[in-house]
């Protein structure tokens, strides 16, 4: 009877400290798409955008500015990031992509002003080369120019 | 070839059932016995002097092989498919890679400045069959894991660079995504390495670690032999899972096996086919090889 009851006592013990160790638990599923309440990952220099990464907590989207309300890159998003509304431009996705076009291991978001124009200095993911046509199909000549986001980035894939 | 085109654009011809063992018939070029008996001596020697195409040959371009599913297979357009495959063979080189060699892919690109862009990545997956053969690259760029899907017979391809022939352990390296990232980092400057002529396609047994999960996918029930550590990361209970799931009669069934796999006479037959146009083109990459002047080695930032 002893050595069964320390045989189970120990396999709990085992579960529980792998649960803390490896983070198995989450308190909702994985979003495999850029919907509302999906998390993002901020890939430029911004202050609240690195605190917000380095503290463990990445923005939900909050919102798709699109007609189909599933964000694809490209698209403008807003994020609650640290307590506050961050507009944002999607610049890479985990999910399936078309021939040629890089898929990424995270959904990267670079945060921006209303105006279109990056609230960092720098973006240190690449970038997919798509967006360039994206990007500048999308900007008008009097409003959002995206086009300076695309100046700050170090690489196109 | 008028009469396949003819066939091909017939779609009565195309959907019935009856006519289907007819119009192959036509297609490997084998007359029919009951028709003319006198006629098959002659077409036993026509037969014999088929070029044999070498037995590896399902592995070296495993995508001029059908799908064997029967609902994916047309005869005909296999054979359109495979002449065109030949043809784009003929333009560039596309050479002899598996899962798990290091590629670097040039395409042209719209979007991209100087109209090319260029990839570099461990294949990680090849998939389909046909012309719409596609395979998968992998690397880490800047801290970034991105991964990029190619067609091998894409027109806009213009250059298929071999960097590393080698085989892994496993058919399918899609395990990657959930391990650390130093066993799919590679320098994008890398430098080809030429492997001795008629030397075997090495075989990397790399064990890879993965990361703690969540993983994108169940990984310990697919039977991979190249993970080390799956056995300690997953708990008690995905374990009793494991076994669980496993299928040991598998190997026992032939049925099974019988549809997954083209029988080895159909591979026969369709190497045979391509085989004096590939031979050549072998021939003439290996002319090339041998007059590849020395380059200046680069120094790898």
């Amino acid at each position: 009877m002893a050595p069964q009851l320390s045989g189970s006592v120990l396999s709990t013990l085992r579960n529980q400290i792998i649960r803390t160790n490896t983070h198995t638990i989450h308190t909702t599923a994985a979003c495999n798409e850029i919907r509302k309440l999906a998390r993002l990952r901020v890939v430029d220099n911004s202050t609240i955008g690195k605190t917000a990464m380095a503290e463990g907590k990445p923005p939900r989207c909050i919102h798709v500015y699109n007609k189909t309300g599933v964000g694809l890159v490209g698209d403008k998003v807003l994020v609650a990031i640290k307590g506050q509304m961050k507009r944002g431009i999607l610049v890479g996705l985990k999910a399936q992509q078309k021939t040629k076009v890089p898929k990424f291991d995270s959904n990267n978001v670079v945060l921006t002003d209303d105006d279109g124009s990056p609230l960092g200095t720098r973006i240190h993911a690449p970038l997919p080369s798509t967006l360039r046509t994206i990007l500048k199909e999308k900007s008008q000549k009097k409003g959002t120019d995206y086009t300076k986001l695309l100046a700050i980035s170090t690489r196109f894939l | 070839m008028n009469l396949t085109r003819r066939i091909a654009c017939n779609p009565f011809i195309l959907k019935s059932h009856g006519l289907s063992s007819a119009h192959f018939r036509l297609l490997t070029s084998k007359s029919d016995p009951l028709l003319e008996p006198a006629l098959a001596s002659s077409q036993h020697s026509t037969e014999a002097r088929k070029p044999l195409a070498p037995p590896q040959y399902r592995f070296v371009y495993p995508e001029f092989l059908p799908d064997p599913n029967r609902v994916y297979r047309n005869p005909i357009r296999e054979k359109l498919e495979r002449m065109d495959m030949i043809n784009r063979r003929t333009q560039i080189d596309i050479p002899e890679f598996y899962v798990g060699s290091i590629l670097a892919v040039t395409s042209s690109d719209p979007h991209a400045a100087g109209k090319t862009s260029r990839f570099l990545g461990i294949c990680i997956q090849r998939k389909f069959c046909g012309l719409r053969a596609e395979f998968v690259l992998r690397n880490y760029v800047d801290n970034q894991g991105v991964e990029i899907t190619y067609q091998l017979y894409d027109p806009t391809i213009q250059k298929i660079d071999i960097i590393r022939l080698e085989k892994r352990l496993d058919s399918e390296l899609l395990y990657l995504r959930d391990a650390y990232p130093e066993y799919s980092t590679f320098d994008l400057n890398m430098e080809p390495e030429i492997l001795p002529e008629g030397s075997p396609v090495p075989l990397n047994k790399t064990m890879v670690k993965l990361k703690p999960r969540p993983w994108e996918q169940r990984w310990e029930r697919k039977n991979f032999v190249g993970v080390s550590n799956i056995l300690e990361i997953i708990n008690e209970k995905m374990t009793k899972q494991m076994e669980d799931h496993k299928k040991p009669w598998e190997k026992y069934d032939l049925v099974m096996e019988y549809r997954k796999t083209i029988p080895e006479e159909e591979q026969q037959e369709i190497y045979a086919e391509v085989y004096s146009q590939l031979h050549e083109l072998e021939i003439h990459r290996r002319k090339i090889k041998r007059s590849r002047s020395f380059i200046k080695p680069k120094k790898l930032g």
